[in-house]
């Protein structure tokens, strides 16, 4: 009975006590349950948020360039499917396997696969390797043949930068490269958008307008687990191509000119001489672009750098020569506008000049005689020159050629090595060098000797003024879809002339006219320095000044001599230059040529002239046609 | 008299099928094949290793537990002792010969599973007090002699646990002990006492700890102190639940999961895919399904005859209460991570085991419930 009270009391206490942990298990459960809830529905969109941020991984595309195309729409840099070969580490059954495979394939280098074996062991197993980045299509091929054999081996198709016309326009394109660090961190945009392979400007025009060009990057994003690989496709987002850019130049005048500099070291401009814009712009030699692409190789790259005539140098930015002959349209204008001489003022040549126990030689040994500004012009007599330039001096001179573009940048916005020259007087000397002014110096300024320099681009610009009537003009290279008819941009620019004093490039516009004349003469009238290679059809009849730049000083030896230019060392040969414009009546086009160590003017560069004018005329109701340039798609 | 000689009598087979608890066997079939799809979904909505193994114990543990059923309370009451033994001298064995893993020496090799006697020792050790405190006079409970046996009882296998070492695992059978002297009458002014000198020897039990058992403290008071490190369980624990949301994100569309940010998905983790997958309505249907499971063990133990079957359902009911809140505390970020399985659902045989027997006297202790036991 003990027992059973005993038992009974035991599971009264067992009871009360399992009512006390009941209750205390009721709360415990609500406290959970609570807590579920604040986490699943109150603060589900934050870990939501999370949860996606954990799963979903972006990945960058290369952004698609815009095109560049002449100004009749042909693209000059594009873009081009090309075939790569990317390896799946994680997909490889046998690497060694695989490597040695892929060598036979491609004839790979032994440290060509030293490279693939270090980024194996760097990159994460499902990061794909790029063993080619751009595999030829017989390799394409070959590799597609052996696909069976060489698992884990991924054929790519992708897109690459491509120059059509290889060498015709690298000096104005430059090219596209992958960029080092400093590079890509110099250009906040570039910054942004930088993906792994992707290319950007390195030179030239591709660098300058690499933000228009860049595009945008198309996004792909990817669920991703913990460790980070992708394991399926969510969406994609479309990146935009780059903006297409249209250039004034003409791919067959650029062709053209390519073609007629032939590889010698030297330059080609022409211009529009009413609208500024560059028709082409051509420095020899020049190289293939598309070279540097996927890395230039070794051999390649020592190919260009060592070339002694400097392919990598533009020389119608950036070389520096001296005018020579073909300054004197500029120093006659100057001389009539200050009212230094008038047309019929005469100077006697007997082939050289005294000043101050110095001689000055005129070309011509023999002398020209008596001669007006127009015969001096025409055979180029240094002697009349010198004399205009004693009696002008350096300082109004110097007035005179700054207002045609000397000493200034020609498109300075967009090529950041474009040099500006230099048309000294005596305040820059004083200041730079930190003498006084020598009257001797303003004798061989007169004749584009002696401190001045300036580069191709500025000759043809200067020469575009004298030809439009001494109207000055802002050259263009890049089309900016506003095209408007040849008399309205002539009305435009006399209009505006009438405004600013600093459009206007003249007093009088006779004398203008008078150095018109005097370059007609020296080409198309006998005895002139470039009467060879004149045209006497009128529709492409056209006016220059030829010109001979002096590399080094003629010592009287060597005068007596009277070297043939193929005895002369090609270091020490005379630069060739030719100015000129066309067509005479109406004119519309001015160009620039230079040939380094060509010799003489007359016999290297002028006749370059006359194989180009009958083009670009040609070619001029074709350009007019091009009008309506919003209708190609971009 | 007459009543009296009926009970003596053993039941019949049909007689005992008649008795087992239904709503029981129910709830626990339900949750069993629950866990298998949770499984096939750990697996990424394959039928793989986990799904295959889960099966084959649910295949076996399933019908051990009706087996157990069908032996007569009075058996597991004369058993308890021995089994409390056994599974000693199991801990002893595998604290020699045990198969070690990830630092711990807690397993056993059997052909089809390694055990894990730990897991045993969670119904051993009320097993083994119940029968204890049914067989103990009242006004013994208290005495010294008593304290001292129980406290002695609970000591060595704690002991022997952590020493494997698993915190989690002596964690729960110490909850287990307690509760069952809670229910056998032990005076609370014991419990404030032992609170109270735990609570004084906690910086001195803290200096005991290993540095990764530290760490999960320290983890647990500030998980973003090592988001990627120690903290990276809670938090991807805590986004996976967060973000299943009302509903959930759908079975076998639980991304934190199938892309493997969550960290032992299979064992101690599994309720945090289940909350991802099926959302706050899934997890509060679970909820409540392991209460009907608590309820009817408790209502099992409140018609039982005798004190050993009382004490033993209240005590194993408690028992899996205890298993469920840890877990789900622990995966929610309440308490620091130990590890601890969440009944029948994770993955784990032993656990499976030790919670099937439990089923199985339960229900043995149903079909019984009006045997005396002397």
């Amino acid at each position: 009975m003990i027992k059973g009270n005993s038992g009974i009391r035991k599971t009264d206490v067992i009871n009360r006590r399992m009512f006390i942990i009941g209750a205390a298990k009721i709360i415990i459960f609500t406290g959970i349950i609570a807590r579920l809830f604040s986490l699943q529905v109150n603060e589900n969109k934050k870990y939501l948020t999370l949860s996606d941020k954990n799963r979903i991984r972006e990945w960058k595309l290369p952004p698609i360039r815009g095109d560049i195309v002449d100004y009749f729409g042909n693209i000059i840099a594009g873009n081009l499917k090309v075939y790569q070969l990317h390896i799946i580490p994680e997909q490889v059954e046998n690497f060694n396997y695989l490597l040695t495979r892929l060598k036979t394939i491609l004839k790979l280098s032994d440290k060509k696969i030293e490279k693939i074996v270090k980024l194996k062991n760097k990159l994460k197993p499902w990061e794909s390797i790029v063993v080619s980045e751009n595999l030829s299509w017989s390799d394409f091929l070959k590799i597609n043949n052996y696909l069976y054999d060489l698992v884990g081996v991924k054929p790519v198709m992708t897109i690459s930068r491509n120059y059509p016309f290889s060498e015709v326009y690298t000096h104005i394109l430059g090219y596209v490269s992958q960029p080092n660090e400093e590079e890509i961190l110099a250009n906040e945009t570039v910054k942004e958008r930088f993906v792994p392979g992707m290319k950007i400007g390195k030179l030239g025009l591709e660098k300058t307008l690499e933000n228009h060009l860049i595009g945008t990057n198309a996004i792909q994003r990817y669920e991703v687990n913990a460790y980070g690989k992708r394991i399926n496709q969510l969406e994609h987002q479309k990146g935009e191509q780059g903006l297409r850019v249209r250039l004034t130049v003409d791919t067959e005048v650029q062709k053209a000119c390519g073609k007629l500099l032939n590889d010698r070291a030297g330059s080609i401009s022409v211009m529009d001489i009413y609208t500024g814009d560059i028709i082409a712009m051509y420095s020899s030699p020049s190289y293939d672009p598309n070279k540097f692409l996927f890395g230039i190789s070794n051999d390649d790259w020592a190919l260009i750098r060592n070339n002694p005539l400097k392919p990598l140098v533009n020389k119608t930015l950036s070389g520096l020569y001296s005018p020579g002959s073909t300054i004197k349209p500029i120093v006659a204008l100057s001389a009539l506008e200050n009212k230094i001489v008038s047309p019929s003022f005469k100077v006697k040549c007997t082939g050289k000049m005294e000043l101050y126990g110095q001689t000055f030689h005129c070309w011509k040994e023999k002398g020209h005689g008596f001669v007006s500004l127009k015969n001096a012009m025409k055979q180029s007599c240094d002697t009349y020159f010198y004399e205009v330039a004693r009696l002008l001096g350096v300082d109004r001179l110097n007035v005179t050629a700054e207002k045609f573009g000397l000493g200034k940048k020609v498109l300075g916005d967009y090529f950041d090595f474009e040099k500006s020259g230099l048309f000294p007087n005596t305040k820059w000397k004083k200041n730079n060098l930190g003498k006084g002014w020598v009257l001797g110096e303003t004798l061989i300024t007169g004749i584009g000797q002696g401190y001045t320099q300036t580069t191709p681009l500025q000759l043809c610009l200067m020469t575009a003024q004298i030809a439009n009537g001494g109207y000055s003009i802002k050259p263009r290279i890049i089309v900016d879809n506003n095209p408007m008819p040849l008399e309205e941009t002539k009305r435009k620019l006399k209009e505006e002339t009438l405004h600013t004093q600093e459009k206007k490039l003249f007093n009088d516009p006779r004398n203008i006219k008078i150095v018109q004349e005097a370059m007609f003469s020296s080409t198309n009238e006998l005895y002139g320095t470039s009467y060879k290679s004149r045209i006497d059809d009128p529709k492409y009849q056209f006016a220059g000044k030829t010109g001979t730049a002096q590399v080094k000083r003629i010592s009287m030896r060597e005068r007596e001599l009277d070297l043939k230019i193929e005895q002369i060392p090609y270091k020490d040969r005379d630069h060739a230059l030719y100015i000129a414009y066309g067509p005479y009546i109406n004119p519309r086009y001015a160009l620039s040529i230079i040939i380094e160590h060509g010799g003489s003017g007359s016999r290297t560069a002028a006749p370059i002239a006359k194989e180009l004018f009958k083009l670009i005329i040609d070619r001029n109701d074709l350009r007019n046609k091009q009008k309506n340039f919003e209708e190609i798609k971009i | 008299m007459f009543q009296q000689d009926r009970l003596n009598n053993e039941l019949t087979f049909w007689q005992k099928i008649k008795e087992l608890d239904y709503i029981l066997l129910t709830s626990v079939f339900l949750l069993s094949i629950l866990s298998l799809f949770v499984m096939y979904s750990t697996d990424g909505g394959e039928i793989l290793f986990h799904t295959k193994s889960h099966f084959s114990k649910i295949i076996i543990f399933f019908p051990l537990m009706i087996f157990i059923a069908f032996f007569n309370i009075k058996w597991w009451h004369n058993l308890s002792y021995l089994f409390y033994l056994v599974v000693i001298l199991l801990l002893i064995y595998v604290s020699f010969f045990g198969i070690k893993s990830s630092g711990s020496r807690r397993w056993m090799d059997l052909y089809l599973f390694n055990l894990q006697p730990s897991e045993l020792m969670k119904i051993a050790i009320i097993l083994c007090l119940a029968k204890y405190y049914h067989r103990i006079k009242i006004e013994n409970v208290n005495s010294i002699t008593s304290i001292m046996t129980v406290v002695t009882i609970i000591l060595i296998p704690i002991i022997m646990v952590l020493s494997q070492p698993d915190l989690g695992t002596s964690i729960l059978i110490a909850a287990s002990g307690l509760i069952v002297l809670w229910l056998g009458g032990v005076k609370i002014k014991y419990f404030i006492y032992s609170f109270i000198v735990f609570l004084i020897s906690l910086p001195f039990v803290i200096s005991f700890l290993k540095p990764y058992q530290k760490l999960r403290i320290l983890t647990f008071l500030d998980p973003d102190r090592d988001p990627l490190g120690a903290g990276y369980q809670i938090i991807q624990s805590k986004i996976a639940i967060g973000s299943g949301g009302l509903d959930g994100k759908g079975f076998l569309k639980g991304t934190q999961s199938y892309l493997d940010f969550l960290p032992e998905k299979h064992t101690d983790f599994i309720f945090t895919l289940f909350s991802e997958e099926f959302g706050f309505i899934g997890s509060v249907a679970l909820l409540i399904l392991y209460s009907i499971i608590i309820i009817r063990i408790l209502r099992i133990g409140a018609i039982s005859r005798s004190n050993f079957s009382r004490l033993f359902c209240f005590g194993f009911a408690f028992a899996i209460f205890i298993y469920i809140v840890v877990n789900l505390s622990m995966v929610l970020g309440l308490l620091p991570i130990v590890g601890s399985p969440l009944p029948i659902l994770s993955y784990g045989g032993s656990s499976m085991l030790a919670t099937m027997i439990g089923f199985g006297i339960v229900l043995s202790a149903k079909i019984n419930h009006k045997q005396m036991i002397a």
